[in-house]
């Protein structure tokens, strides 16, 4: 076994971070390890918690981890903040908010950036909730991007996911129409001290009926006030309800094997793309396609027949 | 202000004079940049001139000194009658070695003490705190008790010089230092005269040294102004500020725009406890910065005043006293080199007469070696014989409000009060000023201001001399403050010797009135006054307030 | 996918001018790395598990208290202890000339003072990260 697969496995912090790079970057040392800790996966109940910015993700998050850390339980936390677009830098602002979780060895935060990938997600995230989860947390945790209307990616990756609207933040009921609402194994209604929440309460009930008429379970909506820890025990409980919920039906193998599609889809697209534009004989081909293409000599989609003409010999 | 036929030809002169002979010397001549805007980023024309300030009305908008709405200055002679209090800020190491500068800067001449203090001490925590390891002494004084408090004073006339005190989250405790050492060397609470900036918003806004959070701080306030205007009425308990919101990054606008927005809110908390608004504003004070442009500094500062009056008026107060603001002035720390420290000096003077000709009540001058430690002996008192030229030799001082009527100081001034309205609407919008912080509004528009002014001297669009241009490549040769490398321990021992000598019983039994009277809603100074007498230490004390209001944490923004 | 520059930007103990440090970690990210900010008060102990947590290439100290000489060192010699000097530590504030070789000597990769263009740090970084 890979010596970084085998420290991982153990629960070392360093080489979890370490694997964890590794894997971003698409290492091939990260690739025999994945391959090594992967039949150790599955224990972990994965968390994904989405919502607008400004929503409390993070607040709740630390509250969760505490309440899970009371029961003894160890706790991986994935943070996501994107990527500018222009400079391909990130300011990862998420471990600062949780601050209370410090030097607690029960607990590893791990910031990451988009990174590119739309979605809200990053396409490091199977690897990074795979090697958490072998690594024996018991709950990983994945924070996502909030922007609103397309955070459904995270749906893929978690066995439990949250959608947290908060009253008052204007579009906050608005952004979750549309794919968004459906994701939710829970609604959290957060800083439900302000004074909207029953009206928002309200919103959020009525999108429920729509989507759930036809499911069978009915998805509850809680309320919270994370900053001064209410609600937290009950969403707790809510969570493990859904946990036990997707273990007796064929929801959590379902769920599984959504997420192990996922991965395997984006392991493929991500060495496609690796072969094809960082390998340099093709790469200098596509600057003389793009070039083409700008000038109207070309089209895109006989530029990728070209390119996928070549690689399919 | 101006005959409207009149006002009508100038402005066609002046379009003339726009068209014949500027721009022919513009076509020649080009200027030094494409467009002139100011630290605010407001664009500063080439030339103002009678229309400009036409929509104003002499009598109404600028009127007369002492008077509303105290535009031209608070008082009718202003630095005819007294100069500014030349009040430098200053505080390191133990006590003992700040008693002795300030001893220094008395003797030279400075007529108010202003203490700096140490971070553990500004965080309510005593010198032998786990947290204040390597932090002793090393930005201001370490203050942990009233036996400190009675050797920084030693020998010093407390009833004859006032004293301001830079405290923001322990300030009630620390006031109760001062007091406390007042009435042992038996001075009256009636007579003693000063400052505690205890200005928590703007902690939470920039400075970022709080301690509790908003609620029960604002509480702690408004049982200081209570305390204040009915037992220490010479006191003023608030130094409403602006200059660290301006040190964070923020143009001047938005210190104007938020410190007196801050001081608003004060106004309406200490209402809505039911206080007479005419019996404490009098002891409200302000705090501001002098920043580099020099004109839109002047402009700051009496755009500032009259806001401020008829914000009060509004609010309902009726005496003139009520409505005229006081204030400080520091100049900029921000806007010293590292390089070349010298020439910090030609900043201080420029800095300092913005001030002047704004009409502060007390100002302090940086020194030059600043930027690299705390100042030395000689750099404190250059800056302190700054000030004292400014009074004595450059006949700015006879006369009121020498700037007044100036066409560009005067549209400059409004025009920034209407920068000020702009920015309270949006704080409005977001719900007040407590959820504005809490949503990180003043946090966001003070980062992205401080980047974009790093980017505009990265860039050389603003000249940073010594730094960005005319640079040189000397190193820094300047003699560097060097304190005391026992105090500490010195301190530590004190410490000590006080907790196991005083009357222990005393002093639990003082925490534990505290400590009630924070779960309920009575005034808390007496309290705090009687463990003060008890020799409670400020960590002590300020550890039973955090058990009972807890501690703020801040929504990182940025 | 190549491998982004990452860095801590971290405020040791009570100080709480963090101006700079927001402004450098924008610039940083302007830059194309990846920034995590710790924010104010943070003890030796917390700066060296998020830096493991987060294995980072670059901790950034920022202090303008005048506590540099205790403060930084603590967390320079906690890196070493753990065996982690593959990490580019780098410090600003207010730090005078004459204590640059002290922090130097104690582990500090380079030390950015007041007027500091940001480009400066940013060239730093990109050529003497260790990994």
């Amino acid at each position: 076994m890979n010596d970084i697969a085998k420290k991982v496995l153990d629960g070392d912090p360093r080489s979890i971070a370490r694997l964890i790079t590794l894997a971003e970057s698409n290492d091939l040392v990260a690739t025999s390890a994945m391959k090594n800790i992967h039949p150790h996966t599955g224990k972990a109940h994965v968390i994904g918690i989405t919502g607008v910015m400004g929503s409390g993700k993070s607040t709740l998050i630390c509250e969760l981890t505490r309440l899970y850390r009371k029961q003894g339980k160890t706790v991986g936390i994935i943070a996501i903040d994107p990527t500018s677009p222009f400079s391909g830098g990130a300011l990862l602002g998420d471990r600062v908010r949780m601050m209370d979780l410090a030097m607690d060895d029960g607990v590893f935060i791990r910031s990451m950036g988009t990174r590119g990938m739309l979605g809200g997600l990053t396409s490091a995230v199977y690897d990074v909730v795979e090697i958490l989860d072998a690594s024996g947390k018991d709950v990983v945790i994945v924070e996502t991007v909030g922007v609103g209307q397309a955070e459904v990616d995270i749906v893929k990756i978690a066995d439990t996911t949250l959608v947290i609207v908060v009253p008052g933040l204007g579009d906050s009921i608005q952004t979750l129409k549309a794919g968004v609402m459906e994701i939710a194994d829970i609604y959290v209604v957060n800083k439900a001290d302000r004074p909207e929440v029953n009206q928002t309460v309200a919103e959020v009930e009525s999108l429920v009926d729509i989507t759930c008429s036809e499911k069978e379970r009915k998805i509850p909506i809680l309320s919270t006030v994370a900053k001064q820890s209410k609600g937290v025990v009950e969403l707790l409980k809510e969570i493990d309800n859904h946990k036990k919920y997707i273990k007796n039906t064929k929801e959590f193998e379902k769920q599984r094997r959504f997420r192990y599609e996922a991965e395997l889809v984006e392991i493929i697209r991500k060495r496609l793309m690796n072969f094809i534009f960082d390998e340099s004989k093709f790469k200098i081909k596509i600057e003389n396609l793009l070039d083409q293409i700008s000038k109207k000599e070309m089209d895109p989609y006989t530029a990728a027949d070209e390119i996928l003409g070549k690689i399919l010999k | 202000m101006f005959k409207e036929k009149y006002i009508d030809e100038i402005k066609k002169k002046k379009k003339d004079w726009e068209k014949n002979i500027y721009a022919k010397y513009l076509k020649n001549h080009p200027e030094r940049k494409k467009e002139f805007t100011n630290l605010s980023n407001t664009k500063i024309k080439p030339l103002y001139s009678p229309d400009d300030i036409s929509h104003l009305d002499y009598l109404k908008d600028i009127g007369f000194p002492a008077e509303f709405p105290f535009l031209r200055g608070v008082h009718a002679t202003m630095y005819r009658g007294r100069f500014w209090t030349f009040r430098m800020f200053s505080g390191f190491g133990s006590a003992e070695e700040t008693n002795k500068r300030y001893k220094y800067l008395l003797d030279h001449g400075e007529t108010g003490l202003s203490v700096a203090f140490d971070y553990p001490t500004l965080y309510g925590h005593d010198t032998d705190h786990p947290l204040s390891r390597g932090e002793f002494g090393k930005c201001g004084v370490a203050i942990s008790s009233l036996k400190d408090m009675e050797i920084l004073f030693k020998d010093i006339p407390i009833d004859k010089v006032t004293t301001s005190m830079t405290i923001n989250g322990p300030a009630a405790v620390v006031w109760g230092f001062y007091i406390a050492n007042a009435e042992n060397r038996g001075i009256s609470k009636d007579v003693i005269g000063g400052t505690i900036q205890n200005d928590i918003l703007k902690e939470y806004i920039a400075q970022k040294s709080w301690i509790f959070p908003p609620e029960p701080s604002m509480r702690l306030i408004v049982d200081t102004f209570e305390y204040g205007f009915k037992h220490v009425p010479k006191w003023n308990t608030i130094s409403i500020s602006g200059y660290h919101i301006r040190e964070a990054g923020s143009t001047a606008v938005q210190e104007l725009a938020f410190t007196v927005g801050d001081g608003v809110e004060y106004v309406k908390w200490a209402m809505k406890r039911g206080l007479d608004i005419d019996k404490f504003t009098p002891r409200l004070s302000f705090f501001f910065n002098a920043h580099n442009d020099f004109f839109e500094e002047i402009a700051k500062y009496r755009a500032a005043r009259r806001i401020w009056a008829k914000e009060l008026k509004k609010l309902g107060a009726k005496k003139s006293r009520s409505m005229f603001m006081r204030f400080h002035t520091q100049t900029a720390g921000c806007s010293l080199t590292a390089q070349q420290p010298e020439i910090n000096i030609a900043r201080v003077t420029l800095q300092g007469l913005a001030a002047v000709l704004g009409g502060t009540q007390s100002l302090h001058t940086n020194s030059m070696d600043e930027a690299l430690a705390l100042p030395s002996e000689k750099a404190a008192r250059i800056a302190l014989r700054t000030q004292q030229i400014i009074a004595e030799e450059s006949g700015v001082t006879d006369t009121v409000d020498p700037l007044g009527g100036s066409y560009y100081i005067e549209w400059l001034t409004d025009k920034m009060e209407e920068e000020t309205y702009k920015y309270w609407d949006r704080v409005e919008k977001l719900g007040g000023v407590l959820p504005a912080i809490e949503k990180g509004f003043y946090q966001r528009e003070i980062a992205n201001a401080a980047y974009k002014y790093q980017k505009d001297i990265d860039e050389k669009k603003r000249i940073f001399v010594g730094v960005n241009e005319y640079k040189m490549d000397e190193p820094i040769e300047i003699p560097i403050l060097e304190m005391d490398e026992k105090g500490e321990e010195r301190q530590i021992n004190r410490l000590k010797k006080l907790r196991k000598n005083r009357n222990n019983q005393k002093y639990e039994r003082t925490l534990k009135a505290l400590r009630k009277a924070a779960e309920g809603d009575e005034n808390l100074m007496p309290y705090i006054l009687d463990c003060v007498h008890a020799y409670a230490t400020l960590g002590e004390t300020c550890q039973v307030l955090r058990d009972v209001f807890g501690e703020y944490e801040e929504p990182a923004i940025y | 996918m190549e491998r982004k520059i990452r860095v801590l930007i971290s405020k040791p103990g009570l100080d709480g001018h963090d101006r700079g440090a927001k402004v450098v970690a924008r610039a940083l990210r302007d830059a194309g790395m990846e920034v995590i900010y710790t924010g104010l008060h943070q003890t030796a102990e917390m700066i060296v598990e998020a830096a493991i947590q987060e294995d980072v290439d670059v901790v950034g100290l920022s202090l303008l208290s005048g506590a540099h000489m205790t403060l930084f060192v603590d967390v320079t010699k906690l890196l070493k202890d753990k065996g982690m000097d593959d990490i580019l530590v780098i410090g600003g504030g207010i730090i005078p000339e004459r204590d640059v070789p002290k922090l130097k000597k104690a582990g500090i990769n380079g030390v950015f003072g007041p007027g500091t263009p940001c480009e400066d740090i940013v060239e730093f970084i990109k050529k003497n990260v260790k990994r």
